[in-house]
């Protein structure tokens, strides 16, 4: 009788350890891309400001990843500083440190590249997002969204971008673009058309910077 | 003939054809009017009885709550003062043995001052010696007329001179007799102020004893009320209940809020320890339930110990060990109940060491660069907190006290509303009840209303038979 009793309080603890915890994740994490094509590369500076916001935003277990748009974005060596964040947040604040230095001595050293491939960026930003396995997961793309494609380079082919929340920032306009507007909001359609046909779970735009906080705010 | 003309019998005239159906149908609810009296009464009856029976039964559980919430109240008064009583008398015990142990030596010192002065005031009654016998002849001498004799002059002027000179020296002995006294008299004071004194302690501890008895004859009169079960000592007890519960309530409030700036203290520095990535539910970080873990295993040591120094007494089973088992158990739940201060201390040092490094990277990524601070200003947050980290364990220890109130009274007032809420449930059943039962008499009547032509007939038919001769002394018969 006392075994059994025994065995059956074990069963229950045991259940209630494995139901014990939320399995889901409720970590973020954030892939930016910086473009760094012709003479967008000044606003790096900018770019700077983003990610050392970001820095200051993400907690303890997120993941963060900066990497440049250059004219074949598909490429790991692409990527300037990743890091997943210590769950520990003294451990945090060190890796946080570390990649700020990174970062600020990426921007010293920041060329300009003759073509703009944001897709190839954006399918590798997918893929590392989705390797985190985190549970909100956000591309932030720091670029005119003007996209400039050499003629070896193919693109045009359907992507998947399921459950990411794509944010462009600081899409500043063009010349073409104070000629003739339209351009400029056709430009910004036809993306969140691209986007959002890839599955991706929000598309917003922000361009002043004074309102980052909106990166992290659902819609 | 449209479809909504139908039922008319003379669909040329609506009001013939209305007044038709109206007479039509009146004439079927008159001969159908006592089966639908009937029903009617039965739905009334059919509504009205369970509802009533449900009221009845709710009354009698009320009834039967209140009579066990008595009892229950009853016998916990009951416990509650027979612990008063033993204490006062335990307290009665420890005065009159304090008391009374110094009694004897008391009395004796006041016999001694009291001899003393009886001497002193017996000296002073002494009076100084009376004159002489040669007074008498001094005064037959003085009777003596005087006949211009020398020698019997001589004679008087020498008595004179020698009386006058004893005269002064009994004045004097007299003076020095009185200064003596006096003197004496002077001596008295210490002793009259020593005697004033130990009689005023006397009579202080004589009133307090008096006063303790008084309590302990208050205490007895409750008991003996409660013993009689009346209904002014269930009052009393079922007063002071609420007000046990508001005060419990009151205090665990602020308890609630010590809690609460305790868990802040230390959910971040938790989360250097089980991580901070870790979630229970959707909002519940780990790091956070650990904290409450920490504070609510605090809160039991501080139960422990509180039950093991009999100030509450939530576990039976404690309050029966032996005094060996009692006392390591004491001493065991304040090791842990210090060593988790200590750690709460660390946890709070940790919070400020963190917030600092937090604050030094956010100044680093802002452009804006750090205001400089003094360096023992900086320093007075993290000693608070440290300090508050130390204490507040042992504050939340004391939760035991007015948490053990607030359960023994909300079974009273949780008993009491619960048995008002039972007696407006039944009030209420009784309503409804009643409602129905009346709604079906004015559902009749108003049947009744709707064929009151058949109605009028009826009693116009019936009306000459009642006053035919016959029926007419058939009725004074019987009224007679």
């Amino acid at each position: 009788m006392i075994k059994r009793l025994f065995l059956a309080a074990l069963l229950l603890v045991g259940m209630a350890v494995a139901g014990c915890g939320d399995s889901r994740s409720h970590s973020n994490a954030v892939y930016m891309l910086v473009d760094t094509s012709g003479t967008y590369a000044q606003e790096a500076g900018k770019a700077q400001l983003i990610i050392n916001y970001l820095l200051g935003t993400l907690t303890a277990g997120d993941s963060l990843m900066v990497a440049r748009v250059t004219s074949r974005s598909f490429s790991e060596k692409d990527i300037i500083a990743k890091a997943t964040f210590d769950s520990r947040p003294s451990q945090a604040n060190a890796q946080k440190r570390a990649f700020k230095d990174q970062i600020d001595a990426y921007v010293k050293t920041v060329r300009g590249t003759a073509y703009t491939d944001i897709t190839g960026g954006l399918i590798q930003g997918a893929q590392f997002l989705n390797e985190t396995g985190a549970g909100t997961k956000t591309i932030i793309i720091f670029s005119d969204m003007q996209e400039e494609l050499d003629k070896a380079t193919v693109r045009n082919f359907p992507i998947s971008l399921k459950n990411i929340r794509i944010i462009a920032v600081n899409v500043v306009k063009l010349k073409t673009d104070n000629i003739d507007p339209r351009r400029y909001l056709g430009r910004l359609d036809a993306w969140q058309k691209r986007v959002e046909g890839a599955g991706a779970s929000e598309w917003r735009v922000i361009n002043d910077l004074e309102r980052l906080d909106a990166i992290f705010s659902k819609s | 003939m449209t479809g909504s003309e139908y039922w008319m019998v003379w669909p040329a005239n609506t009001a013939v054809s209305v007044l038709v159906v109206l007479l039509v149908a009146m004439a079927f609810l008159y001969a159908a009017r006592k089966p639908v009296h009937h029903l009617i009464g039965s739905l009334g009856f059919l509504i009205s009885g369970p509802l009533r029976i449900g009221a009845r039964w709710l009354l009698a559980a009320a009834n039967d709550m209140t009579q066990r919430n008595k009892a229950v109240l009853l016998a916990h008064g009951r416990q509650e003062v027979e612990q008063r009583i033993e204490r006062e008398f335990e307290r009665l015990g420890a005065m009159v043995t304090r008391d009374l142990q110094g009694y004897p030596a008391l009395q004796r010192k006041l016999l001694d001052e009291i001899t003393r002065v009886e001497e002193d005031y017996k000296k002073c009654g002494e009076v100084p010696p009376p004159p002489p016998e040669w007074v008498e002849a001094v005064t037959a001498m003085a009777n003596v007329k005087s006949t211009g004799n020398e020698m019997v002059q001589k004679v008087l002027g020498e008595i004179n001179r020698s009386v006058t000179s004893i005269h002064d020296k009994a004045l004097a002995d007299y003076r020095r007799a009185y200064e003596t006294r006096h003197k004496i008299l002077e001596g008295f004071m210490p002793f009259w102020r020593s005697l004033d004194k130990t009689m005023a302690q006397v009579d202080k501890k004589l009133t307090g004893l008096q006063s303790s008895t008084a309590a302990v004859d208050a205490h007895m009169e409750k008991f003996e009320q409660i013993n009689a079960k009346t209904d002014k000592a269930e009052h009393a007890l079922t007063v002071s209940a609420f007000t046990q519960f508001a005060i419990a309530f009151l205090v665990m409030a602020v308890a609630s809020g010590g809690a609460f700036v305790n868990f802040k203290l230390i959910a971040l520095p938790m989360s250097e320890m089980v991580g901070a990535g870790d979630y229970i539910s959707s909002s519940l970080r780990t790091s956070e339930v650990a904290a409450l873990v920490i504070i609510f295993v605090e809160a039991s040591m501080g139960l422990f110990l509180m039950e093991s120094l009999r100030i509450t007494h939530l576990f039976p089973r404690i309050a029966n060990l032996n005094e060996h088992m009692r006392h390591r158990m004491m001493w065991i739940a304040l090791t842990l109940l210090v060593t988790l201060a200590g750690i709460e201390a660390a946890l709070a040092l940790m919070r400020d060491m963190l917030i600092s490094d937090k604050q030094a990277l956010l100044h680093s990524l802002a452009t804006v660069q750090q205001a400089a601070t003094d360096g023992w200003v900086a320093r007075i947050p993290t000693a608070g907190q440290m300090l508050l980290g130390f204490i507040l364990p042992f504050a939340l220890a004391f939760i035991a006290i007015p948490l053990e109130s607030l359960i023994y009274s909300t079974r009273t007032v949780g008993g009491v509303l619960l048995a008002g809420f039972v007696r407006t449930l039944a009030f209420v059943l009784r309503i409804l009840g009643n409602l129905a039962r009346r709604l079906s008499r004015v559902l009749i009547n108003l049947y009744d209303v709707v064929i009151v032509l058949p109605l009028l007939i009826e009693h116009l038919v019936k009306a000459p038979r009642a006053s035919a001769p016959g029926k007419s002394r058939r009725g004074a018969d019987a009224e007679a």
